[in-house]
């Protein structure tokens, strides 16, 4: 008789996927860490130590990145937290309406980065934009959204947790849904209001739908690049910049070993706060 | 009648109207909150299909209204011809990039996903480690550059095609795996003793219940290697070779004067995205949730 064994599943399937995976993702990384060490035009090289790091953190155009991304992506986590799980609430009761109202709330999430960062660039135009018609009509003089340094990158932001924030509802949605019939029984037997149905029953037990959606966002977010580069490539000035773009620019301007050291910063950056948050939001799972 | 009853009795009609009254405010905040939706996710489209369907002058004022004349006819011939049909090659462009990343996705992607998930060993924690890193770790560009050049890939069609699909393997794989688990392993059984090999097992038994994976990896490829815009930057630039969304951001510039002409491109770029969407809804929704909540 045949026995289901190891051998029955042969690592040889794994060789396509992992040959691919190694060649165009794994290798670059590596080669990263010493290509981030060197003066590089891609055919020649000159080992130049920590120079291209030392330059990164010192030169204020390029570490004001550092700021503008942790920036970044904190606002635009918290906010789809936080507006993902009201819409989630309000979006998994039954109502007629509901499926429309969410597919309209989703939809964002399938249409091109660039396509919505021009579509918002002209809403957002200081003068004539759509946001600040409607504001003057309430007596609101609107701000330059993205031409103030102040606000440029909030501006950009709130556009990614409007193209976004979507995915966090769904991912909410299914949360939300999961939680048995039961212990809102138990709560109307005891007399709980709705804010208590919100904080005592949703809030604690979409818990690892909420860490799915900080996980995901928080991560997006720091890797963002597309959605800066379509409104306001970096500016006014590098008020806007993050690692990512930052990356482009060296690239561009063929700063190769230059560009690589932000790949390996960002890489660091990525690492050092997703990993931890990881296991930190899993270790909660695990008390609940 | 005793006390209670009376007490029950006068109770009635003030519960009643608390929960009418409830109800009212209820239907309130909920008729508030869809309209603030509506406002808030429609708006943005209603505005740039308006703009779209405006003569150059008319447009350049940003505004919400109508369209004195219906131009989108007009301003779609425009953007297809502007730079010798340059936006017909680029989504020829753009179809083969998502069809053949599609296509090499899904017979690697399960391949991996079904050993991964049946066979454990010292290896599997290993491999777990290697699906999470490419989920989180961000691609290095320039040596990604290095490594098509050196091979002869850079800017060309394979090139960009492996890059889209080393960077999507992992959710792949890792949907693959989790619907493995579903699949009974008595089955593979079943199949050795009857004298299946292991190719056969996998390719005419396996891979054929896989369907509504692939379903979900066909759709949630298709939308992000198509709406993809910093690979195709990167890896496969110069003018021959552009794809939807390297057209539309060129586009930006050279328009900057029609503004209707740069709507009605956002716009023509936006349809095959809202096309799935109507006929895939709940796959995307599912698929996405799925890998989202393990």
């Amino acid at each position: 008789m045949t026995k289901l064994t190891n051998r029955s599943y042969t690592y040889y399937f794994l060789l396509p996927a992992g040959i691919i995976y190694f060649v165009f993702f794994l290798l670059p990384t590596i080669m990263s860490f010493f290509f981030s060490m060197t003066w590089w035009t891609l055919t020649d090289w000159k080992f130049i130590g920590f120079e291209n790091f030392i330059t990164f953190l010192t030169e204020p155009s390029l570490n004001i990145g550092f700021k503008n991304t942790i920036i970044y992506a904190v606002v635009t986590c918290t906010l789809k937290v936080i507006l993902g799980l009201l819409l989630g609430v309000f979006l998994s009761q039954k109502l007629k309406t509901i499926g429309f109202v969410r597919s309209m709330v989703f939809f964002p999430t399938l249409l091109s980065t660039i396509a919505v960062g021009m579509a918002f660039a002209m809403m957002m135009h200081p003068t004539q934009g759509l946001i600040n018609t409607a504001l003057k009509i309430v007596g609101i003089t609107g701000p330059d959204w993205l031409g103030d340094t102040t606000i440029a990158l909030i501006s950009v932001a709130l556009v990614d947790v409007w193209k976004g924030v979507g995915m966090a509802t769904v991912i909410f949605i299914a949360g939300i849904m999961s939680i048995p019939e039961d212990y809102y029984e138990a709560l109307a037997i005891d007399g709980g209001n709705s804010f208590h149905k919100f904080w005592n029953i949703i809030v604690p037990l979409s818990r690892p739908a909420m860490n799915s959606v900080i996980i995901l966002a928080f991560i997006g977010g720091l890797r963002s690049f597309d959605l800066v580069w379509a409104m306001t490539k970096g500016g006014p000035g590098f008020s806007t910049d993050l690692i990512a773009s930052i990356i482009y620019k060296q690239y561009q301007g063929g700063f190769y070993g230059l560009s690589t050291a932000g790949n390996v910063i960002l890489f660091v950056v990525v690492s050092a706060l997703a990993f931890p948050l990881y296991a930190f939001l899993n270790k909660k799972e695990v008390d609940l | 009648m005793s006390e209670t009853q009376i007490a029950v009795k006068a109770d009635t009609p003030f519960r009643t109207n608390t929960r009418k009254r409830k109800s009212v405010g209820k239907l309130f905040s909920e008729i508030l909150a869809i309209i603030l939706s509506l406002v808030i996710f429609g708006v943005p489209f209603y505005f740039v299909i308006v703009n779209a369907s405006k003569d150059t002058k008319e447009s350049s004022l940003l505004n919400m209204e109508l369209p004195s004349s219906f131009q989108l006819i007009e301003n779609i011939q425009a953007v297809m011809a502007a730079q010798n049909g340059m936006i017909v090659r680029a989504f020829f462009n753009s179809m083969m990039i998502t069809g053949f990343s599609i296509a090499i996705l899904i017979l690697v992607g399960a391949m991996a996903g079904y050993v991964l998930q049946r066979r454990t060993s010292k290896m599997s924690p290993f491999f777990n480690f290697l699906i999470l890193a490419g989920l989180i770790i961000p691609p290095a560009i320039v040596p990604t550059i290095w490594v098509l050049d050196g091979i002869g890939l850079f800017k060309t069609m394979p090139g960009i095609i492996l890059v889209e699909v080393a960077l999507n393997l992992p959710f792949t794989i890792l949907l693959y795996k989790g619907f493995m688990a579903t699949l009974p392993k008595e089955l593979d059984e079943a199949a050795l003793i009857d004298g299946c090999g292991r190719m056969r097992l996998f390719f005419s038994i396996i891979l054929p219940l896989l369907k509504p994976v692939s379903a979900t990896v066909i759709v949630l490829t298709a939308v992000g290697v198509y709406n993809d815009f910093v690979n195709p930057l990167y890896f496969f630039p110069g003018a021959e070779n552009a794809t939807l969304q390297l057209t539309l951001y060129n586009f930006s510039s050279m328009y900057n004067t029609q503004w209707n002409l740069l709507f009605t491109n956002i716009l023509l770029i936006s349809i095959p995205p809202l096309i799935l969407f109507i006929f895939f809804n709940k796959k995307i929704v599912a698929g996405m949730t799925a890998g989202a909540v393990k």
